[in-house]
């Protein structure tokens, strides 16, 4: 026996996002996880610039808008500032894995007390479905009409394993959303993280593998068949790095 | 005991895919938007475990104790 109650920090309306965008799912986990905390109202969503900045007219609590890939330089002043409110910054590969990659880093390294959620779909979803630093080998894109080739564009970025070797994060984990499990695991992940933020451990980093019916050419349930056979052989899930205790 | 609104649907087909017991199924009817949402046929056979309501993207699905099972 079980029981769910939409969260109320989300608005009472559709998202923004296609049908099947496991984005919302996202979304929706971390209003749900706001509620279990009781943090709704000390929460502060710092929104990254792409799909997910779909969240300013679907989050109904605090949020702010940045630049381009600077939400975690935007969440290190918010937070040093406030530092009793929960913040985090919930960013997509192509601005966290790309255009911000020198804030991620440098805010992982000097251990600021705020969660980034790092939604992986392996493309630009806003923008038209371009080639990511994440985008997979042979995948095809806008800008890779014949797949994803190392030779010239290098390969996929692997966002947990790069930042779990610096010395100062606290929790760093990966998680896919194609699955009743995945999805589990990624709540209590992102609760993880929140606690661990609240009691003043240090960043906490969390990657949720995600999808893109629209710019993958794929219904919503061939992207999940997609992200088993392709996406999470490579972007491996697990907890991988964890000194929250 | 599920309860679906169907103005927060947009027929991914979530829900039905990862329902356990198959209780729910693609209805025949359009919401305001146009898509297709699920509907439940067999109210005796859901056993509220919820999976409907997590992979829900929308949150479209509640899921509250009670109903025929209980």
């Amino acid at each position: 026996m079980a029981e769910y109650k939409r969260s109320t920090q989300i608005a009472d309306a559709p998202s923004g996002y296609c049908p099947g965008c496991l984005h919302s799912l996202a979304t929706r986990l971390i209003s749900d996880v706001l509620d279990e905390l009781g943090q709704g109202d000390n929460s502060l969503n710092v929104i990254s610039v792409g799909c997910s900045a779909l969240n300013i007219l679907y989050w109904n609590n605090d949020f702010l808008s940045v630049a381009h890939g600077r939400a975690p330089a935007a969440a290190t002043g918010i937070k040093r500032t406030n530092p009793e409110r929960l913040v985090f910054a919930y960013q997509g590969d192509g601005d966290l894995a790309a255009i911000g990659l020198a804030e991620i880093m440098s805010a992982a390294n000097r251990g600021e007390n705020f969660t980034v959620i790092f939604a992986n779909n392996q493309t630009y979803g806003m923008t038209g479905g371009q080639m990511a630093p994440t985008t997979l080998i042979g995948q095809k894109t806008t800008t890779t009409v014949y797949g994803r080739d190392p030779q010239t564009t290098g390969y996929p970025m692997k966002m947990c394993e790069l930042i779990s070797t610096l010395e100062a994060p606290v929790y760093v984990a990966r998680f896919a959303l194609n699955s009743p499990k995945g999805v589990r695991e990624a709540k209590a992940g992102i609760k993880k993280a929140f606690q661990a933020q609240l009691d003043g451990k240090g960043f906490t980093f969390v990657e949720l593998l995600t999808n893109c019916p629209t710019n993958w050419h794929m219904t919503p349930l061939q992207t999940l068949d997609y992200m088993n056979m392709n996406t999470i052989p490579y972007f491996k899930p697990g907890v991988y790095k964890d000194k929250t205790e | 005991m599920v309860q679906i609104n169907p103005d927060l649907c947009k027929n991914c087909g979530y829900c039905v895919k990862f329902c356990p017991k198959k209780v729910l199924a693609t209805g025949q009817n359009r919401n305001r938007r146009g898509q297709f949402y699920p509907v439940m046929t067999d109210e005796a056979g859901c056993i509220t475990c919820a999976v409907c309501a997590m992979m829900c993207p929308e949150g479209a699905i509640e899921v509250t104790e009670g109903g025929a099972n209980t």
